[in-house]
């Protein structure tokens, strides 16, 4: 772990052989093979095309495909060279110098110059949704064309995860630089330099890239030509994947469609390629309401769950048990952290201890519980499983609807609830994706995925701002454990699992897009095993 | 003149429908939790506040309600839809790209209906007693009292799934075809399903009605008369029973054409077909509000287009009716909602 962390504060390049496979695992065997189509299914709907002013796993998937980042990920959270083909950290962390390849072009002909690298940082700086990615950047230096030197107000190592292609697209200053940014119509006829060309996009049926042959890695991609067929029932892309007529449905969660499909001769479900999404489910506490105030009555609740039922019986085995905040598969999650086991005779104990005593009904409370709408396994089924579940320790549950997303995200972001399930992405590094979670500066009404908990705690917010600067990658790991074992602790949230994310191919398929980031990545190195 | 005045009262009626459309409709999305940016900052999977803020602003979800209302009931006047909040294309344009893949299954399902509905229909009648007759209650009536999307589904698993010999969703395949005829055809493949599926509901209204009609029509004088005449009863069923047993059929086509589309939206749905109606239904869940408004709008003026063709069929049918609407005794009593 440690040894993976060091990539952070190397300050010499890691110059790989561009022509090794950056798919940790997928060990090349034979040549690749040029040619063929790859149809790709999904249920989500783009609004558009540019990454860099739209997060989201449906730009992503177009937008890593059409434009380029400075760096990418292997399957095990390293970074490699892409458009940067070295990068250095200056010793006190407060510049990043990235060096990018020679000869890159965007799709109009035009050079990659580092001119684009800043005027993209800045663009995303100024209109992405994650305002903490890129908060700490000052200014973009430009010694020469192919030198780009982001300088910072104070160390940032969640630069490096920054940079990913699902959050750092490369845009063309010459075609993206004009007016304002979020009504160009570029976003909707997208020009990048990535590996594959935007060529037209149905809506709300289709959209068809096709091969960039200038792409800078010489010899890729493999494909022809990429559709992404835009599916909204996934009963039928199911259907449809398993009668042959999709190659490649990235992020399927439903536990009967994991199921169906891993049934399914010729297809191959691989639990990998969402890490750094990092999708967790968990029930979220209103820690400002009586009596939920009181951590006891959290915990109670937490030891009265029995996670081993959730995990086997309502996820079906799919899905993997998550301990705290940080999803497991990252070099900074620990499991070093209290696991509320079943116990109910503790869960009883610590109710009385809150002074809840049963009544002459044996009731010892009564409360509500929401569940984001169209999360059946992960949502419906578990707050039902609440509802008898806690019978046994005199907790009279009762669950709520919510007839569409926008209704529970009204009533959770205006703390009009006891608990809730909820799911929330890491985002790769903790400092994108988690401290929104925590930090009582991010308590802000009306916000969905604020710190809608109300949860506030000193050493919590001390603890994650130190972490955030923390250039040494052992301590700033330490700093996280500590954090982990304090809000477990402190049982805000109860975790329950981690979105079981799969990627299902078909078997022929080679170098599937299996590493942290999945489809969202590009997938310049797939291709068809014609044998 | 005096032919105009009905024309001039119809126009003026139809106008204020249609702002009657566009208000209500208006006010009851409004009345929805959420907006249409706490939508897409739940797929972004988050925002700042500040960001929230100036998209709200942006979209002039910050005004007044009267204020929003009054902006969009003067765009539309003016023949502008405004701009889908989702997308951020005109709503204009983003209806006229959906429209023909409606047309196209509403007027199929239509047809199917009407078509497979009059012949069962004619057949139940000609013999009342027999085996066929009871057959064609049986289908229509479980065509007509199943959801319109199990069918669909029961359909995709019968002939995607087990059998497979149609696609299971979508309009074309996305692999594109090599000619136009190739294209066509791939297109009217895609097509059985999703058409069987929305006509079967309408299938057993017009079998029911067409042979309640023809019951009355075989029994009445000139019917008589014809056979005395010694035509063949085909010429007699054909010929002289079907003109008049039709006319109810026609009412209810009419009647009808609004509540198609309805079922075109569950039926869009489920078979991804890439029309107006999963439009309408994906623009409730986002709170796009100009989309849905537009596409309610179009609706409408569709619905009142349909109306006067109604009209004029009767005239094509029924001589004796091109002045004046059907009488009410004519009308049947029979009405079917897609559930």
């Amino acid at each position: 772990m440690l040894n993976r962390l060091k990539q952070f504060t190397l300050a010499a390049a890691v110059a790989l052989a561009l022509g090794a496979t950056a798919l940790g695992g997928a060990g090349a065997k034979a040549a690749p093979e040029d040619g063929g189509t790859l149809v790709v299914g999904t249920t989500q709907v783009p609004r558009h095309f540019n990454g860099a002013i739209q997060s989201g796993q449906a730009t992503a998937l177009a937008s890593t495909q059409i434009f380029a980042s400075p760096l990418r990920y292997d399957a095990n959270w390293n970074p490699q060279p892409y458009l940067a083909k070295s990068w250095e950290v200056a010793a006190d962390g407060l510049s990043v110098t990235l060096h990018l390849v020679e000869g890159a072009t965007f799709h109009d002909g035009q050079p990659i110059t580092s001119e684009d690298v800043k005027f993209s940082i800045m663009t995303i700086k100024k209109n992405h949704p994650f305002t903490t990615m890129l908060a700490p950047v000052t200014d973009v230096e430009t010694p020469d064309p192919q030198t780009a030197v982001i300088k910072l107000a104070h160390p940032h190592p969640a630069l490096l995860l920054a940079m990913s292609p699902a959050l750092m697209p490369i845009l063309p200053e010459h075609v993206y630089g004009q007016g304002d940014i979020q009504s160009n119509p570029a976003n909707l006829k997208p020009v990048g330099s990535g590996p594959f060309v935007f060529e037209e996009y149905k809506q709300g049926e289709y959209y068809k890239l096709k091969k960039n042959p200038n792409f800078f890695i010489k010899g890729r991609p493999y494909l022809d030509e990429v559709i992404v067929q835009i599916i909204g029932d996934p009963t039928s892309m199911v259907l449809s994947m398993r009668r042959g007529d999709l190659d490649l449905v990235p992020y399927v969660s439903a536990v009967r469609d994991i199921q169906m499909l891993q049934k399914t001769e010729g297809l191959t479900v691989s639990d990998k390629g969402s890490d750094g999404f990092g999708a967790l489910n968990w029930l979220a506490f209103n820690t400002k309401k009586p009596p939920f105030d009181n951590p006891d009555v959290r915990r109670a609740i937490g030891y009265a769950i029995d996670k081993k039922f959730i995990l086997d019986r309502l996820l079906g085995g799919v899905a993997q048990r998550a301990y705290g905040p940080i999803v497991p598969s990252s070099p900074l999650a620990t499991d070093q952290v209290e696991h509320y086991d079943l116990d109910l005779a503790k869960a009883k104990e610590l109710l009385d201890k809150a002074g809840l005593k049963p009544g002459a009904d044996g009731v010892r409370l009564k409360m509500t519980a929401d569940y984001i709408p169209g999360f059946t396994d992960q949502g419906r089924n578990i707050v039902e499983y609440l509802r008898t579940q806690l019978r046994q320790v005199g907790i009279e549950v009762e669950v709520r609807n919510s007839p569409d997303f926008p209704t529970w995200a009204q009533r959770i972001s205006n703390y009009d609830f006891d608990v809730t399930e909820d799911n929330v992405y890491n985002w790769g590094d903790p400092v994108i994706g988690v401290n929104r979670t925590y930090v009582s500066s991010n308590i802000r009404k009306g916000v969905i995925w604020s710190n809608t908990q109300q949860y506030s705690n000193p050493d919590v917010d001390r603890i994650l701002e130190q972490a955030g600067q923390e250039m040494d990658p052992a301590k700033r790991a330490a700093l996280y454990a500590e954090f982990q074992k304090i809000v477990v602790d402190d049982a805000p949230i109860l975790y329950l699992n981690v979105t079981p994310f799969n990627t299902v191919y078909k078997s022929n398929l080679k170098n599937p897009p299996l590493t942290i980031w999945g489809a969202a990545s590009p997938m310049d190195e797939v291709y068809w095993d014609k044998k | 003149m005096k032919r105009l005045l009905p024309l001039f009262s119809r126009l003026a009626s139809t106008l204020g429908l249609l702002l009657a459309v566009v208000v209500l409709n208006f006010l009851l999305i409004q009345m929805a939790p959420g907006d249409p940016v706490s939508v897409i900052v739940g797929e972004m999977g988050g925002a700042s506040e500040e960001l929230i803020a100036r998209m709200r602003a942006e979209y002039g979800l910050d005004q007044p309600l009267h204020v929003q209302l009054g902006v969009y009931v003067w765009k539309i006047l003016h023949g502008d839809f405004g701009f889908s909040y989702y997308f951020k294309e005109p709503v204009l344009s983003l209806i006229l790209q959906r429209l023909p893949a409606t047309i196209l299954l509403v007027v199929t399902a239509l047809a199917v209906a009407v078509l497979v509905g009059t012949l069962l229909g004619i057949f139940s009648a000609r013999r009342p007693r027999g085996p066929l007759n009871y057959l064609v209650t049986l289908v229509s009536l479980a065509g007509y009292s199943a959801p319109v999307f199990w069918t669909g589904l029961m359909l995709v698993i019968l002939f995607s799934s087990i059998l497979p010999l149609f696609p299971v969703s979508g309009m074309a395949d996305v692999r594109g075809a090599e000619t136009f005829l190739g294209g066509v055809a791939d297109v009217a493949h895609h097509l059985v399903l999703p058409a069987v599926t929305l006509a079967s509901i309408y299938i057993a209204i017009y079998s029911r009605l067409s042979r309640a009609t023809m019951l009355d029509v075989l029994g009445a004088d000139y019917i008589r008369t014809a056979r005395a005449k010694g035509l063949s009863e085909r010429r007699v069923v054909y010929g002289h029973a079907l003109r008049n047993a039709l006319i109810p059929v026609v009412t209810m086509v009419g009647l009808q054409f609004g509540q198609l589309f309805a079922g075109a939206v569950l039926v869009e749905t489920v078979f991804n077909w890439p029309g107006l109606g999963r439009l309408a239904f994906e623009s409730i869940l986002r709170r796009d509000y100009p989309t849905l408004l537009g596409i309610l709008f179009f609706s409408a003026i569709l619905v009142v287009v349909a109306n006067i063709l109604t009209d004029i069929a009767y005239g094509l049918v029924d001589p004796r009716i091109r002045t004046r609407k059907p009488a009410a005794a004519r009308k049947p009593k029979v009405t079917g909602a897609p559930r």
